[in-house]
C-alpha cells in the first residue's frame, strides 16, 4: 500500500499496469488497493500541479500568509474557531500552530484588495480572535518538494560505459 | 614509430564510432548511460562549496586527506565489520578506475595472468595488457546468471595466474553474488594462491540478497584489494573520487605510484566525499528504492515484448538477449537509434561473449523509460518474422 501511494505522490498518472510492474505485483491487486484507498479517503483526489510562476495571466491570484491568535474555547480548544476559518473558500490552507500564534492560515485572493478586505472584514473582526499579522508571498522558489524556477537539464552525457 | 608498443596492442575501441552517432543525434531517449540520473545530494554540493569559500584549495597527503580515510574506515566497520587501519591500509584514488589502474601496476608482472569474467567493464582487459599481463576471459551466459563458479576458477588457473578480477554487482549484466556464492568463490581464490581485485563500487545497489564483501569472508582480506567510491551510491560520478584498501605491501605500493602520477584526489572532491559518508545519510535508501521500481519495470517489460533478460541482482542495468532477432549487438543498436531513436550499448562492448545482448541501463526516470519501451517494442514489430537485417 505504502509503496503504492509514494509511486502515485510522484506522478499520479502512473497506471495500475506499470505500479504493478514495478512492485512485482498483479494488475487487479494494484487496482483493488487504489480502489480502497480511494473509498478510505486515504486518497483524497488527483490534482495538477501548475507552474504559475510561468503560466501568470488575469487570472492568476496573490497568496497571503496570516498569523490568527486565538483564545481557545472551553472544551472546543481551537476546533470551532478554526472551523470557522476553514469553510472560507478563500483560505487555501489552514493549520494550528506551536509558538506565538496559534492559527496559520493561507488566504487566497484575487489582488492584494481582495486578500486585504478578506482579513478586515472576515477573519480579523470573528469571534475569539485576537489578533492576526498577515504576509503577503511576493514569490514563490519551491512548494511541496518541487522547485518553480527553472527546469534543471541533466548534464549527463548522453552514453557512457 | 612514435607509438609504443604497450599502447598500440590496447584495442581501439570499436564503440567509440557508435558513441559519437549517439552524441550526433538530437532528442535521442538514452537507455545507454552509465551513471545515476539523479545530481550529487546538495548536503554534499553544498558542503564543496563551503570548502572552496574557506579556501581549501591545496594539495592534500598522498593518501587523502587522514579525517577522510579514517570516515571511509568507520563506514566499512560500521557497514560490513571490516577492520582497515586508515593509516596504512587505505588510499583514497581518482575513482575506481585509478585504484584499478594502481592495483594492476602494484601486483602484474611480465607474463602474469589474470582472470578476468565477462562480459566485463572495459577497463579490466585493457590495463591488464599495459602491465605486460595476460588477461584470462572466463566466459558466463545467462544460464548462470552470468556468474563465475569455483569449478571455472580452478580450471582457468595455471602457474602463472596472479589474481582474478571480480565486479559485483556487475555491471553489465547486473549479476552479483550471494553469500554463498562469494564463500565458494573465495574457496577457489585461496586455494589457487590468487589476489583477488574487486571492484564493488555498486555494492549499495543489491535488490534480492544483502551484499558480502569478499574481503570479509576468512582468509580473504590478506589477498583482496578491496576497490569502492562515491560515484554510484552517491551520484558522484563528476567527482571522480573512490578508495582502495587491501593489505599493508600492497597498498604502499600503490601509493608509492599514486604519488608519482597522481599526488593526491582533489581537496574539493575529499570535502565532499566526507559529507557524504556522515553516518545517518538515507538518500541512498531512496535512491535503491527507486532503482528497485525501474529494474522490476525494466525486466518485466523486456520479456514482454519477447527479449528474454534475466532479473539482475543489482546496479542499474538490464542485459537482455537479442539473439531471436537474428541481428548481431552493433547492428541492432544501430538500427534502433536510427529508427526511434533510443540509444542502448552493444553486449560486444564487453567483450566478445557480449555478442547477441544489449547492455539497457534503468538510470533515467520512469517517463523515458516508459516511452523507451513504446519505441523499442514499435521497432521490433516493424522487422519482417525472422529476417536479418
Amino acid at each position: 500500500m505504502r509503496e503504492i501511494l509514494q509511486i502515485l505522490e510522484k506522478d499520479a498518472r502512473t497506471t495500475p499496469d506499470e505500479i504493478a510492474r514495478m512492485l512485482g505485483m498483479t494488475s487487479k491487486a494494484v487496482s483493488g488497493a487504489i480502489k480502497k484507498m480511494e473509498k478510505d479517503g486515504v486518497i483524497l483526489k488527483y490534482k495538477t500541479i501548475v507552474n504559475k510562476e510561468i503560466e501568470c495571466d488575469d487570472e492568476s491570484r496573490v497568496r497571503a500568509l496570516i498569523e490568527i491568535k486565538v483564545t481557545p474555547q472551553k472544551n472546543l480548544g481551537f476546533e470551532s474557531v478554526a472551523e470557522r476559518i476553514y469553510k472560507f473558500p478563500e483560505v487555501a490552507s489552514c493549520y494550528l500552530m506551536s509558538g506565538t500564534y496559534d492559527l496559520l492560515v493561507v488566504v487566497e485572493g484575487k489582488n492584494i484588495h481582495a486578500v486585504a478586505s478578506f482579513v478586515s472584514e472576515k477573519l480579523a473582526p470573528m469571534e475569539h480572535v485576537r489578533g492576526t499579522v498577515t504576509h503577503f508571498i511576493l514569490k514563490k522558489y519551491k512548494e511541496d518538494g518541487d522547485i518553480l524556477q527553472q527546469f534543471e537539464k541533466s548534464k549527463r552525457q548522453a552514453i557512457t560505459l | 614509430m612514435r607509438i609504443s608498443k604497450a599502447a598500440q596492442q590496447i584495442p581501439p575501441s570499436g564503440i567509440r564510432v557508435f558513441f559519437d552517432l549517439v552524441l550526433g543525434m538530437k532528442d535521442v531517449i538514452s537507455l545507454g548511460v552509465g551513471e545515476p540520473d539523479f545530481v550529487t545530494p546538495w548536503n554534499i554540493r553544498e558542503r564543496a562549496i563551503y570548502s572552496l569559500e574557506q579556501g581549501y584549495t591545496s594539495y592534500t597527503s598522498n593518501k587523502g586527506m587522514i579525517e577522510l580515510r579514517v570516515a571511509v574506515s568507520k563506514h566499512l566497520k560500521r557497514k560490513y565489520g571490516l577492520d582497515y587501519d586508515p593509516e596504512e591500509e587505505i588510499l583514497i584514488t581518482v575513482g575506481v578506475s585509478e585504484g584499478m589502474d594502481l592495483s594492476f601496476r602494484a601486483i602484474v608482472d611480465r607474463g602474469d595472468k589474470i582472470l578476468v569474467p565477462e562480459p566485463y567493464y572495459v577497463c579490466y582487459g585493457p590495463m591488464t595488457t599495459l602491465c605486460g599481463g595476460k588477461p584470462v576471459f572466463i566466459k558466463t551466459d545467462p544460464s548462470k546468471g552470468f556468474k563465475i563458479t569455483a569449478k571455472d576458477i580452478n580450471k582457468s588457473c595455471d602457474k602463472k595466474t596472479k589474481g582474478i578480477i571480480l565486479n559485483y554487482p556487475n555491471n553489465p549484466t547486473g549479476a552479483s553474488y550471494s553469500g554463498s556464492e562469494i564463500k565458494s568463490l573465495a574457496g577457489a581464490i585461496k586455494k589457487n594462491d590468487l589476489i583477488a581485485i574487486s571492484d564493488e563500487i555498486y555494492c549499495d545497489l543489491t535488490y534480492d540478497s544483502p551484499h558480502v564483501p569478499i574481503a570479509t569472508l576468512p582468509g580473504m582480506k590478506e589477498r583482496t584489494i578491496y576497490l569502492n567510491g562515491f560515484s554510484k551510491a552517491f551520484a558522484m560520478t563528476g567527482w571522480r573520487i573512490g578508495y582502495a584498501c587491501g593489505p599493508k605491501d600492497i597498498i604502499a605500493a600503490m601509493t608509492k605510484i599514486h604519488q608519482y602520477t597522481m599526488m593526491c584526489v582533489p581537496i574539493t572532491s575529499q570535502m565532499a566525499a566526507l559529507e557524504a559518508l556522515k553516518p545517518g545519510d538515507r538518500s541512498v535508501d531512496e535512491m535503491k528504492k527507486e532503482y528497485r521500481r525501474r529494474r522490476e519495470f525494466t525486466v518485466s517489460r523486456l520479456n514482454e515484448i519477447g527479449l528474454s533478460c534475466h532479473k539482475p541482482e543489482g546496479a542499474f542495468y538490464a542485459f537482455p538477449s537479442i539473439k531471436k532477432t537474428g541481428l548481431k549487438s552493433m547492428d541492432f543498436a544501430r538500427l534502433l537509434l536510427e529508427k526511434e531513436k533510443v540509444a542502448v550499448v552493444p553486449g560486444t562492448a564487453f567483450g566478445s561473449s557480449g555478442e547477441g545482448y544489449l547492455r539497457i541501463s534503468y538510470a533515467s526516470n520512469m517517463d523515458k523509460l516508459k516511452e523507451a519501451f513504446i519505441r523499442i517494442e514499435r521497432f521490433l514489430s516493424s522487422r519482417p518474422k525472422g529476417g536479418a537485417i
